[in-house]
């Protein structure tokens, strides 16, 4: 099962508590994760991507592994961590403000 | 007219969630629920007319972007709704500030107008301006593209809250006209269901344009329209309080005696179609009342002759500004008027503006006030 902790704000939208667990089929990647998160959760299309382009939105940010994934390709495999389920991918809500 | 033997249900948007206040006829004691989607910003809710308890709001993040929220048992519960706005073909270009050609990008959704007959049909005013339509309740979304199309779109330009469609207004009497407003384009009006689309600017006069009476271009802050006479409509510019009498076609300035013809909000009494309502600002430099007195003007004249409406608001030390979503009327026998502030209150008058009252009073900045009267 692949862990995927999602901001407050996604957290409320989703009607989730906590870390969410997902079936993700073939390789583990960004691309295949959110696919994944969206199709469990359809109410997430566009909080986290473009709708038309796919592309991140700019003020979300990804980490796993204690690393910035946000620039990589969502198609390069995620760390094998996040594939056997022993860290989880974090999507995260870009700091701003004071 | 409804009797005062029922109630009503105010529907605030703020900065940080939204707030639905509930009373009885009389509108004395209120009970506060929310806030909705905290944390959120809530540009707008409204109501449909069709079915009461049928709500939409437009709940939207600078990080998550834009969501639509759809309420079928009066705003006690929500679901998620279609959040995907899609511009009809390549969008294009409109004006940047400094005049420069800046693609079309969907931002927000700043006004939800429900169809006054069907309560799965909805009109969506977006930035960057464009009309989009829904007759699922939300779920999917169009664009009524022939408004962004139909020629001047390249010369739109944004005002300093963005180049947002704001306003919406049905024609009770034809089911085929729509008016629209959009900062800085101007005022628009569809005669065939949005399809196609005209601007309606003459007689709008605005200095900070090149030309100052260009067909658009003209920084509409808000129009308002009685039911029963949807020919005459009244308009708060910029600068300039406007109404015109052939549904648009042409306006005249009716300003009169206002301290300062700024301001945003506009609305006209619920039963008499020539009392009209403004919240007067000092300047576009300067967002907030003159000398520190929140008064709201009524005209009872259909404008040029205005009285200041001050008992009960603030007449001293009051920074407060009043946003264009923020004034609605009820339809009770007495008229009630409600109108919210930046500062977080919402005040109400029950006698047609006679006297004021906040009926809740610490709430993040209001964007938005409507009104439901309830049998």
């Amino acid at each position: 099962m692949i862990r995927v902790q999602l901001p407050q704000h996604l957290r409320t939208i989703a009607g989730v508590e906590g870390e969410v667990s997902l079936d993700v089929e073939g390789e583990i990647t960004t691309r295949s994760v959110l696919d994944a998160l969206e199709a469990r959760y359809p109410a997430l299309r566009g909080t986290i991507r473009d709708h038309a382009t796919q592309h991140r939105r700019p003020f979300v940010r990804f980490f796993a592994c204690q690393e910035d994934f946000s620039h990589e390709s969502p198609d390069a495999p995620l760390p094998e961590a996040i594939a056997q389920g022993t860290e989880p991918f974090l999507v995260v809500g870009a700091i701003a403000g004071g | 007219m409804a009797k005062n033997s029922s109630g009503v249900r105010v529907l605030v948007g703020t900065r940080k969630g939204a707030f639905v206040l509930t009373s009885d006829g009389k509108r004395t004691n209120w009970d506060v629920s929310g806030p909705h989607f905290a944390g959120w910003e809530i540009y707008h809710v409204k109501g449909s007319p069709a079915d009461p308890n049928r709500l939409y709001a437009s709940q939207s993040s600078g990080w998550f972007g834009q969501m639509i929220q759809r309420s079928s048992d009066g705003g006690k519960t929500w679901e998620a709704v279609g959040n995907q706005f899609a511009y009809d073909g390549v969008p294009g270009t409109h004006q940047w500030y400094d005049g420069t050609p800046h693609p079309w990008e969907f931002k927000r959704v700043w006004h939800l107008e429900p169809s006054l007959t069907d309560p799965y049909t909805v009109y969506a005013g977006v930035e960057d301006a464009a009309m989009f339509r829904s007759t699922d309740g939300g779920q999917t979304w169009q664009e009524l593209s022939g408004l962004r199309g139909h020629g001047s779109g390249p010369h739109w330009q944004p005002g300093a809250g963005g180049m947002c469609l704001h306003t919406i207004l049905l024609d009770p009497a034809d089911p085929q006209r729509i008016f629209i407003a959009i900062s800085a384009a101007g005022a628009f009006r569809s005669d065939d269901g949005g399809q196609t689309w005209k601007p309606i600017n003459k007689g709008l006069r605005s200095e900070m344009m090149p030309n100052p009476e260009a067909e658009v271009g003209h920084c509409v802050h808000r129009i308002a329209m009685h039911p029963s006479r949807p020919n005459v409509l009244f308009m708060q510019k910029h600068w300039d309080v406007m109404r015109s009498d052939d549904a648009g076609d042409s306006w005249h300035e009716v300003s009169g005696n206002l301290p300062t013809d700024f301001g945003f909000a506009i609305d006209v009494h619920a039963h008499e179609p020539d009392t009209v309502y403004v919240v007067p600002i000092k300047s576009d430099s300067e967002h907030f009342p003159l000398d520190g007195k929140l008064r709201v003007y009524r005209s009872r004249t259909g404008g040029n002759e205005w009285e200041a409406l001050t008992n009960g608001l603030p007449q001293n030390d009051c920074y407060v500004n009043v946003l264009r979503d923020a004034m609605a009327v009820d339809r009770l026998d007495s008229c009630g008027i409600y109108f919210g502030t930046t500062g977080g209150q919402v005040y109400a008058s029950t006698n047609a503006g006679d006297s004021w009252a906040a009926i809740v009073e610490h709430l993040p900045p209001v964007l938005s006030v409507e009104v439901q009267t309830l049998s």
